[in-house]
């Protein structure tokens, strides 16, 4: 497993980097080795309006239904087609491959997050190893 | 990112023989029925396409085993499941099931006759002790009649796959070619004497399940055998993720999901076991005699192939295309193999004709599906000889 000290991470186990206003976001490592075989994932439309903590769309394994909450608030500028037909690439490297492109508010979006380290520190714990 | 699959409230889990061996394999184990078992050791897909192209072993020694002896066994089991166990002859096994009363399932089992007066029957691992308090209760009162719980007794081990009998042949000396399927036969496998070998499995590919001493060494020992034996052909150990795949795709009954206490067997669409005219009286025939009277079940499973873009899980509803609740989907998934979006569910007769669209709800939106005939794969037939 690894997590890049660049992003800063979310207890739901998403991963964001921040560049100025806009936050690009994935999922971690752990999350897409928990799920096993990714097969399908649902991206929000361009323009959608979230806000920190709410649902942005769903990625599913063969086994399971996962959904996806965004670590930041702000609009939909930008979701990785790509990955409608290629939904695999995330289990290849998960760190290199974002999900959507959310343009912030700016300020402390970023105040609740993890730093790499500490997400690390956070999944031995809930895993128990 | 939020799992929001089944967890199971954590009881004290119960392992099998080979369980270390899992650990070894680095396998991630989920609480299946009680037991901790593997769900995937390299990757669900991975191991459900070794077992459609070549092979893979699967530790099954969490189902359970029933044997009935004595004078009165045929009786006993003519009573107690659905199918008509006097057309078996020694060393052949059917599908059948317990039922209660009204015509649900208590489980669904495959019946062994070892022997005259000697029958196996395997249950399933999450129902063992519903099962045993159902035998005993329903034939226990039978004179000439032992009821033994072996269950722990085996390690069972899944050997499935269009390379399973070269692998399986590597490790016995007995012939496996005139084993047909659904029969067996007793050999020694690895060095196990008196090895039950049974042509059967729940993969829908031509396969074996052994059943060899329950200590942890012999079982360790043997199921390393296999994988060594099955080195040449790129054997996998496959958990039950891809077991639950394999089956599905195969649209193979699972109990909790495609047949449970309150389904009955006509809706579950396996009347071709029931025997209601075996001859003898069985727990449940009643009520089915009566079903079939009052013009037959009002719901039936069916098999779905999603047409828009979506996933069908268990305990999805199903909509009319108008919108309104119609059924449920009982299990549903990805078909890695045949790489559709598959699910089996109960809908009204109405909707059960071949082709007909309905969608399914997934996280509020109708996505579309129709029915399709099942099972969803078929084994292709082997090359007839010249």
């Amino acid at each position: 497993m690894s997590y890049p000290e660049k992003y800063r991470y979310a207890k739901s186990h998403e991963w964001v980097e921040l560049d100025g206003a806009t936050a690009t976001i994935g999922i971690t490592d752990y999350a897409q080795s928990s799920l096993g075989d990714i097969v399908f994932v649902e991206l929000p439309k361009v323009g959608q309006e979230l806000t920190a903590g709410s649902t942005f769309g769903s990625v599913e394994s063969v086994k399971a239904v996962s959904d996806l909450y965004s670590p930041v608030t702000g609009t939909v500028t930008a979701i990785n087609e790509p990955l409608n037909d290629a939904p695999d690439t995330i289990n290849s490297d998960a760190n290199a491959t974002w999900m959507i492109k959310v343009e912030t508010k700016g300020a402390d979006d970023l105040s609740s997050l993890l730093s790499a380290a500490d997400y690390e520190k956070f999944v031995s714990e809930e895993t128990g190893h | 990112m939020t799992e929001t699959a089944n967890i199971m409230d954590a009881l004290p889990l119960r392992k099998t023989a080979l369980h270390a061996t899992h650990h070894g394999h680095k396998a991630r184990m989920v609480d299946f029925g009680g037991w901790d078992m593997p769900v995937q050791y390299k990757g669900l897909i991975e191991e459900h396409m070794a077992v459609r192209t070549g092979v893979g072993i699967f530790d099954v020694s969490h189902m359970g085993d029933i044997q009935l002896r004595g004078p009165n066994s045929l009786a006993a089991v003519q009573k107690l499941l659905m199918n008509d166990a006097s057309k078996l002859q020694i060393g052949q096994a059917h599908y059948s099931a317990m039922l209660y009363p009204n015509g649900t399932f208590v489980d669904d089992v495959v019946l062994h006759k070892l022997g005259e007066n000697d029958y196996l029957i395997v249950i399933n691992a999450g129902t063992r002790e519903k099962d045993v308090q159902w035998v005993r209760q329903t034939i226990g009162s039978m004179g000439g009649l032992h009821i033994t719980d072996v269950s722990d007794y085996y390690t069972q081990i899944a050997i499935q796959g269009p390379k399973a009998k070269d692998v399986l042949q590597k490790l016995t000396k007995t012939d496996l070619t005139p084993i047909k399927n659904y029969w067996f036969t007793w050999g020694e496998v690895c060095g196990c004497a008196n090895t039950m070998i049974a042509r059967t499995g729940y993969t829908g590919e031509d396969g074996f399940e052994i059943y060899i001493p329950a200590d942890e060494a012999t079982s360790a020992r043997v199921w390393g055998e296999i994988l060594a034996a099955g080195e040449e052909f790129g054997i996998m150990p496959c958990g039950l993720g891809a077991r639950n795949t394999l089956r599905l795709e195969s649209a193979m009954a699972l109990y909790g999901h495609e047949i449970s206490d309150t389904i009955n067997v006509f809706e579950a669409n396996l009347g071709r076991y029931c025997k209601l005219d075996k001859g003898t009286d069985f727990v449940g025939r009643e009520a089915l005699l009566k079903v079939q009277e009052e013009g037959g079940p009002k719901r039936r499973l069916v098999g779905l192939e999603m047409v828009d873009r979506g996933i069908g899980r268990d305990g999805y509803p199903v909509l009319s295309l108008d919108g309104k609740v119609i059924g449920e989907v009982t299990s549903g998934s990805p078909g890695p193999f045949i790489k559709k979006n598959i699910a089996l569910a109960y809908v009204p007769m109405e909707y059960t004709e071949l082709g007909t669209e309905v969608a399914v709800e997934i996280r509020g939106q109708g996505v579309k599906a129709k029915v399709v005939p099942t099972p969803f794969y078929k084994k292709p037939k082997p090359a007839s000889a010249v």
